[in-house]
């Protein structure tokens, strides 16, 4: 059960969000900026490194949130999803470009803590072609995340574990991006199973 | 030196918030919202959980800033800022601010590590939920503020002197004006 009293049935940071419309709003414009857009690291990239972080820090809605986004970014199919788990797993080991590696380093310490990046850590980046407004990005995408898994997960919020949630909040949120959305609206997954999942968090 | 090439003289934020005001806008939209807006906590225990939490990240500039702006919330009371973030339990605070603040500090750690029961002392001690979802997401932000900060690696002057006239403004004008668009006074010199 979450800490606070929250909408049922919308998962994760939805609930907050919708408790809360006055710190959503710049949350929600914060993140547009940072993953959606145009820019030098691809949506899938930015979602990437946002995916990275949340699973460092082991919150599950965000790191499948993301994940998936970056996943539908990437087209949508199997083998993108089983990428993202890799680049969960062992970023080092994937096809990723040498700049995304030494990035995801770099979002690697923030999640730990912010004097963790070292000259080292920079320097690699930007031997391997990284700007300074991809180096500011990617701390802040790190740090966002920091802070956004700490809510999620500060407040207890429900997190299903049904992929079919993720995959639809991936397929929205790669189409749509994340302002102007009605965080409201029940998704379908969870409506199609919601006679079973509220007895589950019933009992639980 | 900063890890990246930012505004010279600008301490601590203030250089990333001028090298990118596309994230400054909302960043700063944030910080006015949680630490300003009209709430049943005052700005200054609201400022004094902003610096705790930046204290234990150990960022020199969030907490020394939050520090001066919690203390000119409370006409200067230094000593009370303090206490708050070397010994909690012992300050002369009310025991839901402290209790609010022992979920500040579990937060810092990981959303993780607060618990109902750290949830169901703060709601004994008259905690609502909005306070403890403002208490939260005020403690989730500075654990993304300090990162911010040190993770650039950015200029932050250590001694709390330099940060008197800036909790003043922070405290009296808000986040959300044009001086973080210029090089403040106190840098200046």
């Amino acid at each position: 059960m979450a800490h606070i009293a929250l909408t049922e049935g919308l998962p994760g940071i939805r609930g907050p969000m919708v408790f809360s419309p006055e710190t959503t709003k710049p949350l929600c414009e914060l993140v547009q900026v940072l993953l959606t857009g145009p820019h030098s690291l691809t949506p899938a990239e930015r979602e990437m490194i946002a995916t990275y972080v949340s699973s460092e820090n082991d919150c599950y809605y965000c790191q499948h949130c993301h994940g998936s986004t970056a996943a539908q970014h990437l087209g949508g199919g199997e083998k993108d999803y089983e990428f993202i788990a890799q680049m969960k797993r062992d970023f080092e080991s994937t096809a990723l470009s040498p700049k995304m590696k030494a990035l995801l380093n770099i979002a690697g310490k923030i999640q730990k803590g912010g004097k963790q990046v070292t000259t080292v850590d920079v320097e690699r980046a930007r031997q391997e072609g990284a700007t300074d407004k991809e180096i500011h990005d990617t701390v802040l995408i790190a740090a966002a995340f920091c802070m956004f898994n700490r809510y999620v997960d500060g407040l207890a919020a429900w997190q299903p574990h049904d992929p079919d949630v993720y995959r639809e909040i991936g397929q929205h949120t790669a189409r749509l991006g994340y302002v102007g959305r009605d965080y409201k609206k029940p998704l379908d997954a969870i409506a199609a199973k919601q006679g079973s999942s509220v007895t589950k968090v019933a009992g639980s | 030196m900063a890890h990246i090439q930012l505004p010279e003289r600008m301490p601590g934020i203030v250089g990333p918030l001028a090298f990118s005001p596309e994230t400054a806008k909302p960043l700063l939209e944030l910080a006015e919202v949680l630490l300003r807006a009209p709430h049943t906590l005052t700005s200054a225990e609201r400022e004094m959980i902003a610096a705790y939490v930046s204290f234990r990240n150990e960022c020199d500039f969030c907490q020394l800033s939050h520090s001066a702006a919690a203390a000119a919330h409370l006409n200067g009371n230094y000593d009370l800022v303090e206490q708050i973030k070397v010994n909690p339990e012992g300050a002369a605070v009310s025991d839901k601010l402290k209790a609010l603040l022992a979920i500040a500090g579990n937060v810092q750690q990981g959303g993780k590590q607060v618990s109902a029961a750290d949830v169901a002392v703060a709601r004994e001690r008259g905690a609502t939920d909005k306070e403890i979802h403002d208490t939260v997401l005020i403690a989730a932000t500075f654990s993304m503020y300090n990162r911010y900060v040190d993770g650039l690696a950015t200029w932050q002057p250590r001694e709390r002197e330099a940060y008197r006239e800036m909790g003043e403004q922070l405290a009296h004008q808000g986040y959300t004006r044009d001086r973080f668009r210029e090089t403040p006074k106190a840098a200046q010199s």
